[in-house]
């Protein structure tokens, strides 16, 4: 009888760690539906861009939203304005340096202020964010929603989905984005709003 | 040859305002692509889809006013013909 239940409990709590283990998701996506828009003040118009070369992986496990961790990161190759001229700027050296510093990377360390609704969580982010070349600590705001068993809305594949969002705010003279200059012409700060998701595919 | 440089520059003038006028009418730079949003249904995602088009703004004006400004300017360079007095025989 002893031994019955034991077995029972062993049976139990691997169901129940089976059930609760993180899951990796991948946010590489080849449809350039992942995005984020960025947005500046300047004297003429506004300068407003967007950037579609997302890839990382997070994981993420439904039971402990608060575990959250992983890495994204965007191209910089993939920024993209309307004007070409503008545009050449931007990748050049004095901006944002395509060609030295090729990736913008934000690595979350960990999550604060966690709230979970449903599938959804909302929290601060907190991680290093390394843009041409330099890294701060960042506190970004972010919205989690989970998506289970979508995979296959999308893909075809069983699986999940997870959808992160952020809308915050970064300044160009505390990443050396021509540090100082031009701030009559391209403001210091720079809106962000990134909208992604990362699939889990189930094999 | 002065006449020839003032209908160009006036022709110039006028088919740049008409064509930034035709293409928008774009206040801020000119654009060679136009950047539209469209919804993801599963994540509902909004993500852009970016379309090569030509936008001309304010600097395709100014750049067309003062070229025409230069070629009007470059036509008084050609001074007017001498008038030929024909002698009667």
């Amino acid at each position: 009888m002893t031994k019955m239940i034991a077995n029972a409990w062993c049976v139990l709590a691997t169901a129940a760690a089976l059930s609760a283990a993180p899951i990796e998701f991948d946010f590489k996506d080849p449809k350039g539906v992942n995005n984020v828009v960025f947005r500046t003040d300047a004297p003429l118009e506004s300068i407003n861009g967007t950037g579609s070369g997302i890839s990382g992986k997070v994981t993420f496990d439904p039971e402990k939203p608060a575990a959250l961790k992983g890495s994204i990161k965007l191209d910089v190759a993939s920024l993209h304005v309307p004007n070409p001229m503008m545009k050449e700027h931007m990748h050049g050296p004095d901006w944002m340096n395509a060609k030295q510093h090729p990736d913008i990377v934000f690595e979350i360390v960990r999550l604060e202020n966690v709230k979970t609704q449903g599938n959804t969580t909302t929290a601060d982010a907190i991680g290093k964010m390394t843009i041409k070349g330099q890294s701060r600590e960042m506190n970004i705001p972010v919205k989690v929603t989970y998506l289970k068993d979508r995979l296959k809305d999308r893909q075809g594949k069983e699986g999940d989905l997870l959808v992160v969002r952020s809308n915050f705010e970064i300044k160009r003279s505390d990443f050396g984005i021509n540090k100082g200059k031009n701030e009559d012409k391209v403001a210091d700060t720079i809106e962000l709003s990134l909208s992604i998701a990362g699939s889990a595919p189930r094999s | 040859m002065r006449r020839i440089l003032r209908v160009l520059a006036l022709t110039m003038l006028f088919a740049s305002l008409l064509s930034w006028a035709i293409l928008g009418a774009n206040t801020g730079w000119t654009k060679t692509s136009v950047t539209r949003m469209k919804l993801d249904p599963i994540t509902e995602i909004e993500f852009p889809v970016v379309e090569e088009r030509f936008v001309p703004g304010i600097d395709f004006v100014v750049a067309a006013m003062a070229a025409a400004a230069l070629i009007y300017g470059l036509s008084f360079v050609f001074g007017r013909k001498p008038e030929t007095i024909e002698s009667s025989k």
